[in-house]
This record gives structure tokens, C-alpha cells and sequence, in this order.
């Protein structure tokens, strides 16, 4: 399918950016085969990424949210080369960086960093912090200026840790101080792009606060752009300049940020947001929910066509037929659904003909009554 | 907020008191070679049937450990419990070993925070529940069974009849926090604690998981004790809040009193942590400074006070004294030094607008 209409640059609510984009991604997916038997024949695929298109842009933060086991991890890891992906293709700063071998990739990890979820397991405990942040320097043989350890002091201060704790080892440090060890382990040979995998989620509330901030701060003083891959819708809301919403490998909607929360088009993402508990009692009993019954499916086995129709309220004959595509259905907002809620009926036409047009489908009637 | 109020018979120590779950003055303290780590350090409170109590605090504040205090899981000989609990008119903190195992099960039951761990992976997921059911009634196994598969029923398992016989690892996330809710429930306990139940889950399966606790606590009308992070959950499915740090209650409120008149900076230091769906994107969130203390040194006089922004307005006390809980409104309660009028100013200008 891949209908990844290039941005135009009406969606762009940040004045500063010139909506260049610096990494996209076109159909990326990644298959893990499942073997059986003594030859280790290939017998099924765990389709954990089944064709994501996005594209990130110079200075924005994109969210990557979805419930666990949609595949948005996977996303985060390929995107790193952490992962080979099965097909589809990885463009970083206009180069294709797919294909290309660890060694041929090197340069490019000085642009491309991670931060990890579990701050306890992602640090070495046998290394001191000095070592952990200086590694980057030593592997890009980079001579700071002043020397490594001056830089490495520089960078602790800048993500709010005590310089003088260069020779602490990680077990000394409470989980919050632990994920800003991550942070300035990523930020220590000046990254173009972050991608964060779930950065707060292990920490108290108190601290996820702190290191939400920090991430924000540093982005503006660096000129950071980050891919956050979360579950916590709230804490995407409050981070993210643009949300993809994932659901069983792939994007389901895209848009901008007050665009998704305000109006969200997919059912899908209607029940993800309506499913958040509202810190507030006063609306404990005036809220609708929507409640989604039974468990995700599983990625080895997923539904056919649209993803969502064994779980959606709205599913029609149609959308056990034909795969609805991703469609720009306003500016800058994009659904994959035969029937998105907040949309005019042109929109819902739109839909109904791009699924019939680039596909093999059945011309099936595409109102089935509303 | 019933039970605060002295009963009429001035249940006094060593006396029961009309409520239901009544928790006095409870310590459990576990000496390592570190020093004593104070875990929970005198916490007081009182929970009627029918009622749900939120714990709120971060990790380390002993709010896990009050849960298995209560149920008596605490190892006698390498922990301190001192204090009283009283539940249904027994008193739990001095009753031998085997009077509690009669009434863990069939009295209070606990749902656990990570299901994959807290079943055991070698037996299926019937027979755990059959174990539990035969243990406090005398029934042959197959009426027992009968009763499993009407409780996984209950709690929204499809085919229960067929699952039963699977194994924990073969149920998902949500499937086997449903069968450990199933499990808890299994001899109609009276007093239901839920230490994270949600914490693992997604959104979705959260909100089907906390409908239901709230569905059968209706049915059964029992107590049930929420203890968990997240005020969101707390503000959907508590009658009363508790709010704890370092070991103590610094603030115990009615639900609408907790969220909408707090007394206590940490409180406000936790609502304005929280980005929120049901506001404005605000340009930045309002962390605590610091991170919680270690239990085994706590700080001094007020536990709170290296983190709060508002410990120089008391001269002193907040570094020597601690605060005692002291009832601020009817049913309101709170351990802060600030005076009554300075921290309603404060909400009122500071913290409430920025929400």
C-alpha cells in the first residue's frame, strides 16, 4: 500500500522548522520467522512490523504510541539498525541506510542514538559512569578538546547529575539519576536524532516529570529530534509535536498533536484515549467510554484486512474485505479506517476510493449504511 | 467519610472498634546490616465495607508493605510488626500464624501487581484456583472445579470451561490478571486488596480491569484497598485517599477533597507531575525536585522536607519536628507544618492554576 503523501508544509505549526525531513521511512516491516523441526523449516512469521511509512522532520518530536506487542518497539530498533528490517526502506538525512553494513553505519551512530526503557539493565554495572558516557568518544576515536573526561563532566552537568560522580558506578544512583546516565550517555557525540523507547516509564511519577522536562529542555538547546516510542498517552501528548498511533504492526493514524486528542478519526485511537483514567473525580461518572472487549490478536495470525475489525464497534462487512489504506483525510492528519469518526462525508468517500483504486479488492459497495 | 471519629465505647488500644478494617498505629520495620529500615512507620486508618481506600505514594514508601502486613505475609523472624490491625473485630498483628492463614483466602484476598509471577507456572490455572477454594471449604473436587470455571466466567474469560485447564503462560496479560481476580475473589473475601493490579496492563485492558473491581466489589460489597501510582486510577475508583511518604500518611482525604483541596506539597507536588488528558497542554510539567528518600535514612523532622519548596516558611520546625497528622476539615487530614491558611493560599494561587 504505502500512501505516504510527503508533508506538505500547511501542517507545519512550529515556526522554526522548514519541514525538511531528516529521517523517513517508507514500508518498513520486519517478519520473525518462526522454525519448526529438525531443518528448522520456516513454518509462520511473527509479523511484528507489517509496513510503517512516517517521516520525521528536523526539530519535531514524533510519538510512536500503541498498545504492547503493536510493534512500535521493533519500529525504534530498526530505525537504529538495531534490527535488520524484512523489507522496506530506512532514509537518514537523504542516505539510505537500509543496507548498509556495521561498518559502513558507523559514522552514522554519531547521529542516530538510543535511550532505553529499563535504566537498571542498560547500563553496565561494572563500568563507572566516566567509562559509560566516555564510551562514544573512544568508539568514534572523537578527541574532545579539552580531553574526554572535561567533555564528559560537561555533558553530566548538562543533564543534571553532580560532575564530581564521574567515578560512581551505576548501582550508586536512584532510577531517575540512572535514566539521566542514559540520556547523557546518547548526548555525548551531539546526536541529530533520538530515539527514546518508553524513557519515562520506568521511573516514580515524581521523577518521570524531571526527566520529561529535561528532555524538553535539551531539545531546545541542542536542536534535538526525538522518535518517542511510548505507552502513555498522556505523557506523548505532553512531549510529542506530531503521534502515530500503532495497532498490530501498523500505523493507524498520524497527525498532529492537538489534532489527534482533539479529534481522532481512528476508532481505535477514540478507544485508546477514551480508556485513559482521568485524574479527576468529578467526571468519574459524565465520561463516555468506550471499552474494547477481549486482547490484541496475535501478530502471527493478524486479522485480514483492516487489523481492527475483530475489536471495532464500527466494523462493517467491508472492512473484513478490503485493507483500508492511510489516507491524508485533512491537512496533516492521516487514518487508516473505512468509517473515522470527526470527519466529513467527503472524507469518508476519499477513504472508499483510494482503498478501491490502487488494490486488487472486490468493488464493494463502500456506504453500507452509516 | 465515616470511622475517623472515636467510636462511642472509646475503643481504646486493645479493643475493637466499630469499622470494619482498623489499622492502628502500624509498623513494620526490617533491621539489615545497613540499619533499620523503617518501611512503614506508624500508619493509622480505618476502611468500612463497601468502600474502596487509594494508596497513593511512590516506590519505597511502604505502601506494599502495609498490603502484606495486613495479610500477614511479613517473615516474623526477619521483620518488626508492631501495632494493630483490626478486621471484622479480630486482631490480626498478634493472632498465631494459623489463625491469619484461616482468614487469608477467605477473608482478605489480594490481587498482586505482575500475574506471570505471582501464579505458579507448573500448575494450570484451575487447580490454583481449585487449591484455594478447597483450602477454606469442604467440598470434593468437582464441585470446586464447577466453582472455578463460574468465577472465570464471572470475570469475563471466554470459554471458561475450556480454559481452565491451561497453563498461566498461556493466558495473556490481561486474561491472567483476570484469572488472578478470579482467584482472590474465589471464597467471597470480604476485604479485597489490590496491590497494582494494573500497572502491567495497557489502557485498555486497564479500563475492562478496573470495570470489573468495581463491578464486584458492588456484587460482594466488599472493602477493598487500592494501592497503586497512578492518581488517574485512584481518582476513578476510590472513595478515600491516602497519600504516603517515607513510611508515613502525610495526607488522608476524601477522593474529591484529595484532588480538588489538597493540603499537602507533596500532594500538589504529585497532581502537578501528572501531564493530564483532561486539561490544556501545559508548556511544562511541575516536578518534585529530588527523588524519594532512602528508608533507612529518613530525613529528619519533616521526611518531606529536603523536596519541598515551601520548608523555609517554617523556620526551622520542617528540619527538627515532624509534622503529626492532624485533621485540618471533618474527614480531611494532613502532616504539615505550614499553617492552615498559608497552604490554602497556596493552592488557591499557585498550584491550582497551573493544573
Amino acid at each position: 500500500m504505502s500512501v505516504s503523501t510527503s508533508k506538505t508544509p500547511a501542517d507545519e505549526t512550529r515556526p522554526v522548522q522548514e519541514g525538511e525531513p531528516l529521517l523517513e521511512v517508507e514500508n518498513l516491516g520486519k517478519h520473525f520467522p518462526v522454525t519448526a523441526g529438525l531443518l528448522r523449516r520456516q513454518v509462520a512469521a511473527v509479523k511484528a512490523v507489517d509496513g510503517v511509512s512516517f517521516s520525521v522532520r528536523k526539530g519535531e518530536t514524533l510519538g510512536l504510541v500503541g498498545e504492547s506487542g503493536c510493534g512500535k518497539s521493533t519500529t525504534g530498533r530498526m530505525i537504529m539498525r538495531l534490527l535488520d528490517p524484512s523489507f522496506g526502506k530506512i532514509v537518514f538525512e537523504g542516505q539510505d541506510i537500509t543496507k548498509l553494513s556495521q561498518g559502513r553505519l558507523r559514522p552514522y551512530r554519531r547521529d542516530l542514538q538510543m535511550i532505553f526503557q529499563d535504566p537498571y539493565s542498560s547500563l553496565n554495572p561494572r563500568k563507572t559512569v566516566g567509562a559509560i558516557v566516555g564510551a562514544p568518544f573512544r568508539l568514534q576515536n572523537i578527541e574532545a578538546k579539552q580531553g574526554v573526561k572535561k567533555a564528559v563532566q560537561e555533558i553530566l552537568e548538562l543533564v543534571g547529575l553532580n560532575p564530581e560522580h564521574y567515578n560512581r558506578y551505576p548501582h550508586e544512583f536512584s532510577g531517575g539519576q540512572r535514566q539521566r546516565i542514559g540520556i547523557a550517555r546518547t548526548l555525548a557525540l551531539k546526536p541529530k536524532l533520538i530515539v527514546a523507547d518508553e524513557p519515562v516509564s520506568a521511573l516514580d511519577v515524581s521523577v518521570q516529570a524531571q526527566v520529561v522536562n529535561l528532555l524538553e529542555d535539551l531539545q531546545d538547546e541542542l536542536d534535538l529530534t526525538y522518535v518517542v516510542i511510548a505507552h502513555d498517552l498522556s505523557v506523548v501528548r505532553h512531549i510529542s509535536d506530531r503521534v502515530a498511533v500503532m495497532y498490530l504492526g501498523k500505523i493507524v493514524e498520524v497527525a498532529e498533536r492537538s489534532d489527534l486528542y482533539e479529534r481522532p478519526m481512528h476508532p481505535y485511537t477514540n478507544a485508546l484515549l477514551s480508556a485513559v483514567p482521568i485524574p479527576d473525580p468529578a467526571e468519574r461518572g459524565d465520561r463516555q467510554r468506550i471499552r474494547l472487549q477481549g486482547d490484541v490478536p496475535s501478530p502471527l495470525d493478524p486479522p485480514p484486512a483492516c487489523r481492527f475489525h475483530t475489536r471495532c464497534w464500527k466494523a462493517q462487512d467491508i472492512c473484513k474485505q478490503v485493507e483500508p489504506p492511510l489516507v491524508e483525510l485533512s491537512p496533516g492528519h492521516q487514518a487508516a479506517c473505512h468509517f473515522p469518526e470527526n470527519t466529513t462525508v467527503s472524507a469518508t468517500d476519499a477513504v472508499a476510493k483510494a482503498a478501491v483504486t490502487p488494490g486488487t479488492a472486490p468493488s464493494e459497495d463502500p456506504e453500507p449504511a452509516e | 467519610m465515616a470511622g475517623t471519629a472515636p467510636v462511642a465505647d472509646t475503643a481504646g488500644a486493645g479493643e475493637a472498634s466499630g469499622a470494619f478494617l482498623d489499622v492502628r498505629d502500624l509498623k513494620i520495620h526490617f533491621p539489615t546490616d545497613d540499619g533499620l529500615v523503617k518501611s512503614v512507620d506508624g500508619l493509622t486508618f480505618q476502611l468500612e465495607r463497601g468502600r474502596t481506600l487509594g494508596i497513593v505514594g511512590e516506590s519505597g514508601s511502604g505502601k506494599s508493605v502495609t498490603s502484606l502486613g495486613i495479610l500477614g505475609l511479613h517473615n516474623k523472624r526477619n521483620s518488626d510488626v508492631s501495632g494493630e490491625i483490626w478486621l471484622d473485630g479480630k486482631e490480626l498483628v498478634g493472632a498465631s500464624q494459623n489463625e491469619v492463614r484461616r482468614l487469608r483466602g477467605r477473608d482478605m484476598a489480594m490481587i498482586f501487581q505482575d500475574p506471570l509471577s505471582s501464579m505458579h507456572p507448573f500448575y494450570t490455572v484451575g487447580n490454583q484456583i481449585i487449591e484455594a477454594y478447597r483450602v477454606h471449604n469442604d467440598v470434593s473436587k468437582q464441585v470446586a472445579r464447577k466453582h472455578a470455571i463460574d468465577m472465570l466466567g464471572r470475570v469475563g474469560i471466554p470459554k471458561p470451561d475450556k480454559r481452565v485447564d491451561d497453563y498461566p503462560h498461556q493466558f495473556s496479560g490481561g486474561m491472567r490478571q483476570r484469572a488472578m481476580i478470579a482467584m482472590a475473589l474465589s471464597c467471597d473475601p470480604e476485604l479485597l486488596i489490590a496491590d497494582e493490579p494494573t500497572t502491567a496492563l495497557d489502557v485498555t485492558v486497564q479500563a475492562q480491569i478496573l470495570d470489573l473491581i468495581r463491578d464486584l466489589q458492588q456484587e460482594f460489597n466488599s472493602a477493598v484497598i487500592m494501592i497503586t501510582h497512578d492518581l488517574g486510577v485512584v481518582a476513578e475508583l476510590s472513595d478515600d485517599i491516602l497519600v504516603m511518604y517515607a513510611g508515613r500518611c502525610v495526607e488522608y482525604a476524601s477522593v474529591d477533597d484529595a484532588f480538588h483541596r489538597p493540603q499537602h506539597p507533596y500532594t500538589w507536588g504529585l497532581l502537578g507531575s501528572m501531564p493530564r488528558l483532561d486539561r490544556e497542554r501545559s508548556e511544562r510539567l511541575m516536578p518534585i525536585q529530588g527523588s524519594p528518600p532512602s528508608l533507612i535514612n529518613v530525613p529528619s523532622g519533616c521526611a518531606f522536607h529536603p523536596r519541598c519548596p515551601y520548608a523555609e516558611l517554617n523556620d526551622g520546625k520542617s528540619e527538627t519536628e515532624r509534622p503529626e497528622l492532624v485533621e485540618v476539615e471533618p474527614g480531611h487530614k494532613a502532616a504539615c507544618h505550614l499553617p492552615l491558611e498559608k497552604r490554602r493560599e497556596i493552592w488557591a494561587d499557585e498550584i491550582k492554576p497551573k493544573l
